[in-house]
Order: C-alpha cells, then sequence, then structure tokens
C-alpha cells in the first residue's frame, strides 16, 4: 500500500463517517456541517488523484456554495439551537433506497471491471478537462445546462404568487 | 545580468528545502499580520484627514503605534459568552474565519526569482495550475465563519447580520468569480504566477497607426477594463466594506455577526476582516495591474533593471496599497446603500453585464484566431443581431407591488414555534419625512388624557 493508498482510505473513511452524522444528528445546522466535512473529504480525495481542477471546483461549488445555501434556507425559516426532536422519520425507507442504491451501484462497477488494471489518460489538468467537455462531450454539458435553467425558471414561477393573485399565500 | 527578473515557471515550484519553506511560511504569516495593524492605521489615518481631524496621535510616533497597542488589548478583555449559544460552533466561527483569511497569500506572487541564502526560488509561498480557483475557494469557505457566527450567538441581531452577509458574499462572489474569467481567457492559464508573466508586456506591436506602432497595453486592467470595474465593485462587496457594509450596518444591526463575540474571538474577526481586504487589493494587483511587474514608464528605464529579484516587493506593495487607498476613500466618500438596491446591482447589472463582456471578448478572441474566413463576419452579424433584439424586446419598468398589512401578518404568522422574531420581508420604503411635510400630511397625535393606567 502507498501512501496514496492510506491516504484515500482514511479520506474515504472521514467521507462516510461524517455522512453517517449528517443523517444521524437531530441538530439541523450540524448536520449541514458534518455534510460539509463529507464534501471536503470527497474533495480531499481527488487531490489525492491529482485531479486538482475537480477538487477545487468541488470545494468552491458544493462547499463554498451549496452548502451555504442550504445553511442560509435553513437559517431564513427556522434555525432552533440545540436538538429537534421533530426530524426523524421511520429508518427502514431510507435503508432500503441507500442500501439498495449502494448496493447496485457497487455490483455494477465490480461487474463492469472486475478489478482489471485500466491506464489511466493523464493528470485532471484544466486543459485536459475543459477539451474533453468540450469536444467529447459538448452535448450533454449544454443538455444539463439547460436542464438547470428551466430548474431555476420552474422555481421561480413556483415560488412567485401569479400575477394578479392577490389572495394567495407569499 | 544574468537573471534579470527571470519569471518563475510551474516547474520552479515545489523544489524548496525545508526550512526554505518553514521561512516563506513565517514570512507571509508575519507580512499580513504587519499589513493589517498598518492598514487599521492607515484607514483611520485617511479618514482622519478626509474628514479634516487629526486622528489616532498619541502613542508611539504620530500615532501610528495605536492598533498595536489595541491588538495587545484585546486578548486580556474579559470574554463573554452568551448562554443561549451553540458553544461548539460559537468556537468554531472565528476559527474558520481567521483560517480562511490566511490561505489566499499562500499563492500570490511577491516577486520574481531570488536567491534566499544561495538558493534560488520563487518570492512566493507555492503556485499550482489552479491558483486563482483555490482563492476563489478559500474566500468561498470565509462565509462559513460570518454565517456560523451569526447563527451561534444565539442572538436576533447576529443572525440578521450572518443572513445577510451570506447572501451578499455568495452574490457578489458570482459576479467576481465571472470578472476573473475575462482574465483566465486573456492569460490562458489560472496559475498566479503565470498571469503576471502573461501581463509583462513587449508583445508584437501589432497596430499601425500612420507609421507609429504602439506597443499595445499590457495591465488586464486596461486590456479587460470592464472586468476590472466590475472586479472593483465586488470585492467591496465581498469584503463587506463600506458602502456595502450592511452585514455590521452599526445603524441598523447594532454590530451585526460579531455582536456577541468579545474579547480574542472578536479580535479574530477583526484580523479576518483586514486581511480579507487586504486579499482581495493582493489579487486585484496580481490579477489586473501587473502583479509585482514595475509599472510602464519606470520599466522602460536600463531594459527593466526595476523588476529585477527583490524590486518586485516594491511594486507589489505599492500597487496593493493603492487599492486599499481605494477602499479607504469609499467609506470615507459614500453612504450605505439599501439592502434591495445592493442586491439589484449584484444581480441585475453586474452579472449580466459580466456575461455580455464575456461573450464580446470570445468573439473577438475568436476573430483574432482566425483573421480569415467568415468567422468575423459571422460574430459581427451575431452582435448585430442581439443588440438589435436588446433594444426591441427592452422590458419596460414597473413598480413594485407593495403587500398588504394582512400578507405580512400572515407571513409572521407561518413561522413555527421557536423561530427568531425576523422582520416581515417587505423591503419597502417609508415615505420621506419631508416629502410628508411639503403635502402637508401628519403623523395622528397620540396625546390625550385618561387612556395612560393610574400608578398605584
Amino acid at each position: 500500500m502507498t501512501a496514496a493508498d492510506v491516504l484515500l482510505l482514511a479520506l474515504g473513511a472521514i467521507a462516510v463517517g461524517a455522512g453517517w452524522r449528517v443523517v444521524i444528528t437531530s441538530h439541523l445546522v450540524r448536520a449541514g456541517l458534518w455534510l460539509v466535512v463529507t464534501l471536503g473529504a470527497v474533495a480531499g480525495a481527488y487531490l489525492v488523484l491529482a485531479a486538482e481542477l475537480v477538487a477545487w471546483v468541488q470545494v468552491l461549488l458544493y462547499v463554498g456554495a451549496v452548502v451555504v445555501l442550504l445553511l442560509f434556507a435553513v437559517m431564513l425559516t427556522r434555525a432552533p439551537i440545540g436538538a429537534s426532536s421533530d426530524l426523524d422519520r421511520p429508518g427502514w425507507t431510507g435503508l432500503l433506497v441507500g442500501g439498495g442504491a449502494a448496493l447496485g451501484l457497487g455490483a455494477l462497477l465490480l461487474d463492469g471491471y472486475r478489478w482489471q488494471k485500466v491506464d489511466a489518460p493523464a493528470v485532471g489538468s484544466a486543459q485536459l478537462l475543459g477539451g474533453e467537455v468540450f469536444r467529447h462531450w459538448v452535448l450533454p454539458f449544454e443538455v444539463l445546462s439547460v436542464l438547470l435553467l428551466a430548474a431555476l425558471i420552474g422555481a421561480i414561477v413556483v415560488s412567485r404568487p401569479a400575477p394578479g393573485d392577490d389572495s394567495g399565500s407569499r | 545580468m544574468k537573471y534579470l527578473a527571470q519569471d518563475p515557471t510551474l516547474a520552479n515550484f515545489g523544489h524548496d528545502v525545508w526550512w526554505l519553506v518553514l521561512i516563506k511560511v513565517v514570512a507571509v504569516f508575519a507580512l499580513l499580520l504587519v499589513l493589517t495593524l498598518f492598514t487599521i492605521m492607515y484607514e483611520r489615518k485617511v479618514v482622519a484627514r478626509m474628514a479634516v481631524r487629526p486622528g489616532p496621535n498619541q502613542v508611539g510616533p504620530n500615532g501610528w503605534l495605536q492598533s498595536l497597542m489595541d491588538g495587545m488589548k484585546l486578548p486580556f478583555k474579559e470574554e463573554i459568552i452568551p448562554i443561549t449559544a451553540d458553544k461548539v460552533v460559537y468556537f468554531l466561527a472565528p476559527v474558520i474565519a481567521g483560517t480562511c483569511a490566511f490561505i489566499t497569500f499562500a499563492v500570490i506572487p511577491f516577486g520574481p526569482m531570488v536567491s534566499i541564502f544561495g538558493h534560488r526560488t520563487p518570492l512566493q509561498l507555492t503556485d499550482v495550475p489552479v491558483a486563482v480557483l483555490v482563492i476563489l475557494a478559500a474566500t468561498s469557505m470565509s462565509v462559513y465563519g460570518i454565517v456560523l457566527s451569526g447563527w451561534a450567538s444565539g442572538s436576533t441581531y447576529p443572525l440578521l447580520g450572518g443572513l445577510r452577509s451570506s447572501a451578499q458574499m455568495i452574490s457578489y462572489e458570482v459576479a467576481m468569480g465571472l470578472s476573473i474569467v475575462a482574465v483566465f481567457m486573456t492569460a490562458g492559464t489560472m496559475s498566479t504566477s503565470g498571469i503576471v508573466h502573461a501581463q509583462a508586456g513587449g508583445a508584437q506591436a501589432n497596430w499601425d497607426i500612420f507609421g507609429w506602432h504602439p506597443q499595445a497595453p499590457s495591465w488586464y486592467a486596461i486590456v479587460t477594463l470592464p472586468s476590472f470595474v466590475i472586479y472593483a465593485i465586488s470585492a467591496v462587496g465581498e469584503t463587506n466594506r463600506a458602502p456595502f457594509d450592511l452585514p455590521e450596518a452599526e445603524s441598523e444591526l447594532v454590530g451585526g455577526y460579531l455582536t456577541e463575540y468579545s474579547s480574542f474571538k472578536f479580535a479574530m474577526f477583526y484580523l479576518a476582516e483586514y486581511i480579507a481586504m487586504i486579499n482581495v487589493s493582493a489579487v486585484g494587483a496580481t490579477l489586473f495591474l501587473g502583479g509585482w511587474r514595475v509599472p510602464w514608464p519606470l520599466s522602460l528605464i536600463d531594459h527593466g533593471v526595476l523588476n529585477h529579484s527583490w524590486f518586485g516587493l516594491i511594486w507589489f506593495l505599492g500597487k496593493v496599497l493603492i487599492f486599499l487607498f481605494g477602499f479607504i476613500w469609499l467609506r470615507a466618500t459614500l453612504p450605505r446603500l439599501r439592502y434591495d438596491q445592493f442586491m439589484r446591482l449584484g444581480w441585475k447589472v453586474l452579472l449580466p453585464a459580466n456575461l455580455v463582456w464575456i461573450l464580446i471578448l470570445a468573439g473577438i478572441k475568436t476573430t483574432q484566431r482566425t483573421p480569415t474566413g467568415n468567422t468575423r463576419w459571422f460574430v459581427i452579424a451575431g452582435v448585430v443581431v442581439v443588440a438589435l433584439i436588446a433594444v426591441f424586446l427592452w422590458p419596460e419598468k414597473k413598480g413594485p407591488e407593495a403587500p398588504s398589512t394582512e400578507q405580512l401578518e400572515e407571513q409572521l404568522a407561518q413561522l413555527p414555534e421557536g423561530s427568531f422574531p425576523l422582520p416581515p420581508l417587505d423591503l419597502q420604503v417609508p415615505p420621506s419625512p419631508r416629502l410628508q411635510r411639503l403635502t402637508g400630511q401628519r403623523e395622528p397625535a397620540t396625546v390625550g388624557g385618561g387612556t395612560d393606567e393610574k400608578e398605584n
């Protein structure tokens, strides 16, 4: 085992452990903070794999923007200090969905590669990644961006009251 | 001269011996602390001068040791922790704020290759191919310090300050990141030393004005002027400085997110705030003002002898000080914006302007790369069509609808149990008193006998 393997395992353990804490903690804001730890550990794993661009974009977008927005929304609606008792749902559905997805993906990956060695292309530099995304994968990229745009407009439409509708709740 | 202003490349990094790295780390840390102390005094002196008063003049020569004394006094003050605070997060928040503030300077170049104790090394702690992304990531992480401090204090005004601040920093971060995109596109690299190198000038003079071949200006502040303007505005918003200092608006929020902090934790926030200001100044100087390179007329002296080794430090610090002066000047001059005006500026002016500018720049780059063929005409035709559509379909202005009192009451009633008493989110401006006086409207009088309870 090389040092990179040990680091990867440690970061994976941190990510899984913090993810576990996200689910079981009954403090709303602390769950968000554990999510930060999880995403940060995943970014660290990218960094160990020499994918600098992906790692820093992960920190910039997920840690720095998405979770902050999440915390922002929590604080805007309610931000109780201390444990909340009404957060729990029956656990078996979550276990079924999450465990099923993990098992299925794991089986798919194992079956797809069967411990064979794959030659990694080159390190994930920004230039290489940009070339790949905008040459070979430009259609999925554009479709994804249009999807996000549609979701954005949909969110605005849903959250705004219809024009002339004064009686509706805001 | 053999080593005249040798630009470091990415290959020059990562070969330092351990004690050299240690020296650099300690030097950057000390430089930031000293710069912070200096900036506080600089600000107070400049604002005092603009307000025609002497400013602090008691401690040390001309009062210049005042902030040092303040900094030494702060940790010895009594520490007060609110009972309602979430203790863990309350301790964590200043740590996050302080740590994130220091990260940026790890990738800021101070100068070219220099010789330290016989080792040739770049005057920069480290550099990576995506250095500017590291800076942006560190800035976006620093939002946590403010949001969490506001929440963990368990008090209303800090929470409001934290909310305002997170909305503000996220909004202006987007504008800031987009303004830097133009720099990436022009420089073709994201490493800070590479960007400084790309602004070195001396490029081929490709203009021909009646036989005169002037060199194109090399600073990105001139080449990508719209980006520079947007960067400067969003830098002020990002650092919560006046006129965008809504998160700690003293007259509205007592003191904002750090109201409940005292002693050393307060000092950490204060430090983080000033370092953030120095950070955006240093990043602006590096990305837009040519970094450590000497400004234009001076660069002609003896083929750029003033770029040589340690001279870089002088020019870099000079540019940072000019940036900082801009910040202080704004604070001394402009009143604070209203929150909705501020958000409108960020989302409806800076962001679309930025996107349009990036498109135009991309069009220019494309036409430059293929000087022959139809591409140029396609780009020009596209610009014309887009401009025509924009002119014809520009939406007309409509006044905002005022929410009724019932709506606001309903909104308040919908808050769940145990929420902080947020004010209604109406964002309506009350009519100005002067206008009321002019039109003869009066507040209903509240005088009258008999309604007061009798004292027993």
